[in-house]
């Protein structure tokens, strides 16, 4: 009944809403934007399934979309739009206290309980959770019923919800789209046989059958191209690509979703230590007038180092349990 | 082997480091990729998109972000502000761990851009923290003041990084789980996600015991 496909429909139709709103404010790059991608999120399951029956086009004319994306990316500026005022804002935050934090905790919470209990539940023989991954329905529902929660404990008009949805995702603009992308690069990466031309490299200069020494060239590996890039959503594809995949999944048998959580952590410890992540680092010396711009990566070294080292550790003993 | 391919690697560290819009940076590394291990333009195209739309998974978050908009609109960011200011009369370590402790649980649970630099630590944290201090120190040095000001920003950073990737629908938990599916590993961001969890421990207990440390410090110097 809820299968994943439905929420995909939902979400396309909040992202053409997105991009609605912006064509009457006249902001055509972001309007074209989240249209496009609307178009990619509706058209999804027909675009996968013409290209398993042999049909390339619906696929290519994705591509070309996927172009159009970045095309348009250069050319958005995040702009500033319009909240309720900050008197408005407060006297709520006051009358309502802590009955905000209900509707954003229904999201967890609901999701796990799907996670455990949603595949028991039916209605006669008919399972009331249909095809796709569970944690995700899961989480879509519950986002849904968080979302009715919301308007009932703000007593806000249901449209505010998507409109706000909308303020936000604004906000962020091509940000929200960089996980996705890179994921992607992380597809056309494997298929262009990357991974293996890093591991040739990285097996010419490291003994590959110790475990030892894939670990450390991984994690090391994510925390080196975490602080070059200053991001290690980057990171993730290429090092595990070259690294993770052949040597430590493949060769060593390495259970993956450990070595990919512990992998994206370390890859944070160079988060903590690099002025190339200037949201995080520059920016707040920055705001709090410091003289020494790195004084925020200073205060962080001693809690990166040491961390650095437990990850490691971690991947070593719970990955190959 | 064909090493050529390896330059898109090169493309996207090159871009991230010029700092190119990086959604155009990573397309163009992908392109380069494909076309330099010989692919036509045609199947390039197609892999492209297939890759894309199966990793759609991965925009599930904007679908918190209706309730998170209208939360804050009804002032939520307000709210955990006042939340904070009660904490006033606190010594700086536990004002700092309990920030910490805070923010990792708030991230956690999804709510990861409730605090933040502009949010909480300039208008908030960092002016508590120094108040704090000069309850226990009398007047500061300058230095002094402003290390603790890093402290505070760094305190934000290792309670937000070490949170988020413990919320299932955080990008990093989807990202990690849509590049595995893309080399045929099928794995429940549940399974992902909960190994974040002994790290935000270690990442907590190791901050936490700095801040004490650095209180401690600021004691000692003060006396001599």
């Amino acid at each position: 009944m809820l299968d994943l496909a439905l929420f995909y429909w939902l979400l396309a139709a909040f992202l053409f809403y997105a991009g609605w709103r912006n064509a009457r404010e006249r902001r055509w790059l972001h309007a074209g934007f989240w249209g496009v991608l609307a178009l990619l999120f509706a058209g999804g399951d027909w675009i996968l399934a013409a290209r398993k029956s042999g049909d390339a086009l619906p696929a290519q004319l994705a591509g070309i979309g996927v172009i159009a994306l970045a095309l348009l990316a250069v050319g958005m500026r995040r702009e500033h739009i319009e909240e309720a005022p900050l008197e408005q804002r407060r006297a709520s935050a006051q009358r309502l206290g802590h009955w905000l934090f209900v509707p954003a905790l229904l999201i967890p919470l609901v999701t796990v309980l799907v996670v455990l209990f949603g595949a028991k539940i039916q209605f006669g023989a008919t399972p009331l959770f249909g095809d796709g991954s569970i944690t995700l329905i899961g989480l879509a529902l519950a986002s849904v019923i968080a979302a009715i929660a919301a308007i009932l404990v703000t007593r806000q008009p249901a449209m505010r919800a998507p409109a706000e949805g909308r303020r936000l995702l604004d906000t962020m603009g091509w940000a929200a789209l960089l996980p996705l992308v890179l994921a992607t690069l992380g597809g056309v990466f494997a298929a262009s046989g990357v991974g293996e031309a890093i591991a040739a490299l990285v097996s010419s200069a490291i003994p590959t059958d110790s475990r030892l020494a894939c670990v450390l060239a991984y994690g090391l590996g994510m925390v080196l191209f975490t602080m070059i890039m200053g991001n290690a959503f980057a990171a993730f594809p290429v090092i595990t690509a070259g690294i993770g995949l052949p040597l430590l999944i493949h060769q060593h048998g390495a259970a993956p979703g450990v070595l990919g959580a512990l992998g994206m952590l370390t890859g944070y410890c160079g988060t903590l230590l690099t002025p190339m992540a200037a949201n995080f680092n520059l920016v707040p010396a920055a705001l709090l007038e410091l003289d020494d711009p790195n004084a925020v990566i200073r205060a962080q070294v001693p809690t990166a180092i040491p961390l650095l080292l437990v990850n490691l550790l971690l991947m070593y003993w719970l990955a190959f349990r | 082997m064909n090493y050529w391919p390896l330059l898109g690697v090169a493309i996207v560290v090159i871009g991230f480091v010029l700092r190119y819009n990086p959604v155009v940076v990573v397309v163009a590394a992908g392109i380069a990729s494909g076309l330099l291990a010989g692919k036509p333009p045609g199947e390039l195209l197609a892999l492209l998109g297939e890759s894309f739309v199966s990793n759609r998974a991965l925009l599930m978050f904007a679908f918190t972000l209706p309730t998170i908009g209208l939360l804050e609109r009804a002032g939520l960011r307000e709210h955990a502000c006042a939340w904070i200011e009660r904490f006033h009369s606190l010594t700086l370590s536990r004002l700092l761990i309990i920030y910490l402790a805070a923010r990792q649980l708030l991230s956690m649970v999804g709510l990861i851009d409730i605090a933040g630099h502009a949010q909480t630590v300039r208008p908030l944290l960092a002016p508590m923290a120094k108040s704090a201090a000069e309850r226990t120190q009398g007047t500061m040095r300058r230095e002094d003041m402003q290390r603790i000001d890093a402290l505070a920003a760094a305190t934000d950073n290792v309670g937000r990084f070490f949170g988020e990737d413990v919320f299932l629908a955080f990008g990093a938990v989807l990202l990690i789980q849509g590049f595995y599916a893309q080399n045929g590993i099928v794995l429940e961001p549940m399974q992902i996600a909960l190994w974040a969890l002994p790290t935000a421990i270690a990442a907590f207990v190791i901050h936490a015991i700095r801040i004490v440390v650095f209180q401690r410090r600021l004691a000692r110097n003060d006396h001599a």
